[in-house]
């Protein structure tokens, strides 16, 4: 390497230079700032929007009515303003996403280090489980969920986390695999390193990226799962405002009423995007700090 | 007259393969004396990589011993294992992939003191961890950056910095310049040469090249599939090798002198496995001097002079 | 003898420009090869040796890498304003290339005699049964039994496809070969096979070769003339004479001074002090001068020149324009 070093110790700490990286990739800052805005836009709407009045009272003389200043966005069969309850709707969308993806990383990280890094037949045990989940369909899985738990938001979490498991597993169980093989890790062991303190010192680290890259990108797929098992009927149930269920509800208005799916489906299909050029931007950043 | 540290007795290491049972280290033994450099020579294959981790014990050995200071190592366990790795510590080949890329230099050398608890405080870690800076020739500066930002030659200090900060007495340096540039390899083997003889640490020194060791160590062993064929004196084993494969290594390094004409021994076929292995040298295959004796299975390590060790059936 | 000159390049300036600056790889060099004749190109890691290599064969990587001037004619055609039409028929035919790590340069999904049997078909008018006859052929050339013809690369030995990428290289009987580091990556024994390979190949063709490396022994074993680069200029030049035993250029006696040898063995060695300069921010006057012991402040100011000590010897030292400098390496006979 050359001769003048550039001396940068925050910055080129693994972390600030993803940062940096990041913040280059133009999609990705955008994907960011329309995310945050859709946070920031249902945290307000807890603590703004009434729930009883505005979200779920009836006033069937307004039903069915356009979108006006007075509704920006138009009201439903009910009469019910659609602008505040797509709003009040976000924290749904979004709780899932992060809930479900943290109960998916954290487990099926767990599970795919313990598999890579011990091997044998605890990786053997760990990896059959993770096959036998992986095709369970997630609408099936819900239902099963749903009918021991009952029907709610925390039922729809535990569902789309535990369908995302086996991936985790398996990416977390790669990124081990390679780590594992590497001269430090032998270096850590000839200095007296017991496996737990190699684990968590070195190969947890080092294999974070792919997990977090996988779990950027699960957000979108987890807000997906969740709007259409709302859709579905199976997901939080009505009133409720979540958007899959705002979807299904303006299925018997769509050629009158287009305002009654159209925003719905916007407002998901927004998050989604934004979450996934935020994904794709993690990924790219951390891309060439993999190679090294 | 300095004393035996380490004496290795028929040590074996195999390997458990789809195709059979591979015998990567089969049957070593050598003495090392204290502050001594003991090189260990051979191709890809050899074993001499998996000879150095299972003296370390990296690697568990299939059989044998390993004395480190009259005391049998291959039996320690637990805590007595791990307080006796301070005593041998190792230099990784490749300084890219035996750093941790996540930590900081300081972080990667204080390890080994945060492991065994030999500082008092924070305090004293960071003036340890500058110490050993000062005496592999790190500048300061380069403490709280990362590995990827500095180049080769420095990685491999810091690799050898966190090999000393445990005192050991013994190094096992494994290829520690193979993968550096010509005139940065000069400056870390100046190094190792100035800590051995300020701190009368021994040293195994693994390596493929000969001319290297040449320079670096008291005593050659050279290796063949997982055996030792011959071991001298390092001008010795230069000037009079005896066993084939050692002629034929010796003949085959470049040398950067056109005044000399040598002849060169160009050894037939490759280098093969060490699996399943029929009992016979495991040499002959590509062996230029063969005679009716070499199929009568392994031959063992005899004195030919003082202090020259050979495996040759030629000799016995 | 007639010689021909086969390669002629002229002034070859290479930078790449990144992010973080533009690279100054290949900094004004010249070099001529006859037939038949051999060249070492020398240098440690950045010198900018295979950057020549590639621009012989115009395959510098085109968004970040940058052919600023020169002209590069092999066998009398300008390499750098050909088509990349005309530029497919000499590549692999008039000029073939062996790469360093052979690991990569094979494709694992293609039998080795598929390989070979491609690179002929590319460039010569024969039926698959005769191009796959000749790489059956080539093969045993290379020391490879026909029978693993048939054989996956990964099912080859690290020697085994060193040396189908010399096959490759030399199916086409090219009358230029570059191997770039060939033998970098493999066991010494078998280094010493290859190189013996490479050298009654080219005993038999004529061919000539522009041999890279960074171990001047293989020089001394099987080049004619040598090519000392570094930070991107030929800092010296000449036969295997000159440049061994009547050396001129610091750099060239450091590099001599800090290579471990096997018939004096010295407790010492004398390395090169300080590092390889940064190539995106070269300084003015020498290059070298930094790491020089003969170093004058001149030498840090004066932009330096190539200097012909004879027909065959050139330094680009400017110290040479004193009567009586030298550096100190002499070699008694």
């Amino acid at each position: 390497m050359a001769g003048k070093m550039k001396l940068k110790n925050k910055d080129s700490s693994f972390w600030g230079e993803v940062a940096k990286e990041f913040k280059k990739n133009k999609g990705a800052m955008i994907g960011l700032v329309v995310f945050s805005l859709v946070i920031i836009a249902a945290i307000l709407a807890l603590f703004v929007l009434d729930y009883k009045t505005q979200i779920t009272k009836l006033k069937l003389a307004e039903a069915l009515q356009p979108a006006s200043w007075k509704h920006l966005f138009g009201t439903d069969q009910f009469g019910r303003d659609i602008f505040y309850r797509i709003l009040y709707g976000a924290h749904y969308s979004l709780l899932i996403g992060v809930c479900a993806v943290t109960i998916s990383t954290v487990v099926g990280s767990v599970l795919g280090i313990l598999a890579g890094y011990l091997g044998g037949i605890i990786e053997n045990i760990i990896m059959r489980i993770m096959d036998i989940l992986s095709p369970i369909p997630t609408v099936l899985l819900a239902i099963t969920i749903a009918a021991a738990f009952g029907q709610s938001l925390t039922s729809l979490m535990i569902a789309v986390g535990v369908i995302s498991v086996p991936s985790f597993a398996r990416v977390a169980r790669a990124a081990v695999m390679t780590v594992r093989d590497q001269e430090y890790i032998e270096a850590a062991k000839s200095q007296g390193a017991s496996e737990l303190q190699i684990i968590v010192s070195h190969v947890i680290p080092n294999s974070l990226p792919p997990i977090m890259v996988q779990a950027t990108m699960r957000v979108a797929s987890a807000i997906i799962s969740a709007s259409a098992l709302s859709f579905l009927g199976l997901g939080v149930p009505a009133p409720n405002p979540e958007w899959g269920g705002m979807l299904s509800e303006g299925r018997n208005f769509i050629s009158t009423n287009t305002n009654m799916t159209f925003f719905p489906g916007i407002a998901i299909m927004i998050t989604v995007l934004s979450v996934n050029l935020i994904g794709d931007g993690v990924r790219d950043a951390m891309d060439p700090r993999l190679k090294r | 007259m300095s004393e035996t540290i380490l004496e290795v007795r028929n040590l074996s290491k195999f390997f458990s393969t789809k195709k059979g049972l591979l015998h990567a280290v089969d049957g070593v033994s050598f003495d090392l004396k204290a502050g001594k450099t003991l090189g260990v020579v051979g191709e890809s294959g050899c074993g001499k990589s998996t000879l150095g981790r299972t003296i370390i014990r990296l690697l568990e050995p299939t059989a044998g011993e390993v004395y480190f200071e009259g005391q049998d190592i291959t039996k320690l366990k637990g805590k007595t294992l791990i307080n006796f790795r301070k005593n041998i510590q190792m230099v990784f080949q490749d300084p890219f992939s035996s750093l941790d890329p996540r930590r900081t230099v300081a972080q990667i050398i204080a390890e080994p003191i945060h492991l065994h608890k030999l500082a008092k405080d924070k305090a004293d870690v960071e003036r340890q961890t500058l110490a050993l800076m000062d005496t592999v020739g790190l500048a300061h500066r380069w403490h709280n950056t990362y590995p990827h930002q500095l180049d080769g030659g420095r990685r491999q200090r810091i690799g050898i910095a966190r090999a000393l900060a445990l005192q050991p007495k013994m190094l096992i340096c494994d290829e520690p310049v193979s993968a550096l540039d010509v005139s940065i390899q000069a400056q870390i083997l100046n190094l190792l040469k100035e800590l051995q003889e300020e701190r009368n640490i021994s040293y195994i020194f693994i390596t493929h090249d000969l001319s290297v060791i040449y320079n670096f160590a008291d005593d050659i062993a050279v290796m063949y599939l997982g055996r030792m064929v011959e071991k001298a004196h390092a001008e010795e084993l230069f000037r009079n090798p005896v066993h084939p494969y050692t002629k034929a290594l010796l003949s085959a390094i470049p040398v950067p002198d056109i005044n000399r004409k040598r002849k060169r021994i160009i050894l037939e076929g490759e280098v093969v496995s060490p699996v399943n292995l029929p009992d016979e040298c495991r040499f002959k295959k590509r062996c230029n001097m063969k005679c009716d004796k070499c199929d009568n299975g392994e031959p063992t390590l005899k004195e030919v002079a003082p202090n020259h060790f050979v495996s040759c059936w030629l000799n016995d | 003898m007639d010689e021909k000159l086969l390669l002629d390049l002229k002034d070859l300036v290479v930078h790449y420009v990144t992010d973080s600056g533009t690279v100054y790889a290949v900094n004004g060099i010249s070099l001529k090869l006859n037939q038949r004749h051999s060249v070492g190109l020398v240098g440690e890691t950045g010198a900018g040796k295979t950057t020549t290599a590639l621009a012989i064969l115009n395959l510098v990587p085109e968004p970040a890498g940058v052919i600023k001037n020169g002209t590069i004619h092999v066998d009398g055609n300008n390499v750098l304003t050909m088509s990349e039409g005309e530029l497919q028929k000499i590549r692999g035919k008039d000029v073939s290339m062996i790469f360093q790590d052979p690991m990569t340069a094979l494709n694992p999904v293609f039998t080795v005699g598929e390989q070979i049997a491609e690179s002929i078909r590319i460039h010569e008018k024969v039926s698959d049964k005769e191009a796959m006859r000749r790489a059956v052929e080539m093969l045993e050339i290379v020391g490879i039994s026909a029978s693993r013809a048939n054989d996956y690369p990964h099912q080859l030995s690290g020697g085994m496809k060193q040396r189908v990428v010399i096959a490759i290289a030399l199916a086409c009987h090219a009358k230029l070969l570059i191997a770039d580091e060939p033998t970098t990556a493999l066991d010494v024994t078998i280094q010493a096979q290859v190189l013996e390979l490479i050298r009654s190949y080219r005993e038999k063709y004529d061919t000539a070769m522009i041999l890279i490396t960074h171990d001047l022994g293989i020089v001394a074993e099987t080049c004619d003339e040598v090519a000392v680069m570094y930070a991107g200029n030929i800092v010296e030049y000449g036969t295997l004479e000159d440049v061994f035993n009547r050396t001129k250029h610091p750099y060239t006696e450091g590099l001599f001074n800090s290579l471990p040898n096997i018939i004096e063995r010295r407790s010492k060695l004398t390395p090169i002090p300080g590092m390889v300069p940064d190539p995106t921010s070269l300084p003015e006057g020498c290059i070298f001068a930094d790491r020089c012991s003969y170093a004058t402040d001149a030498c840090r100011r004066t932009a330096q020149e190539d200097k012909w000590l004879s027909d065959t010897h050139m330094v680009r030292c400017s110290r040479y324009q004193e009567p009586n400098f030298n550096v100190k390496r002499k070699i008694e006979r």
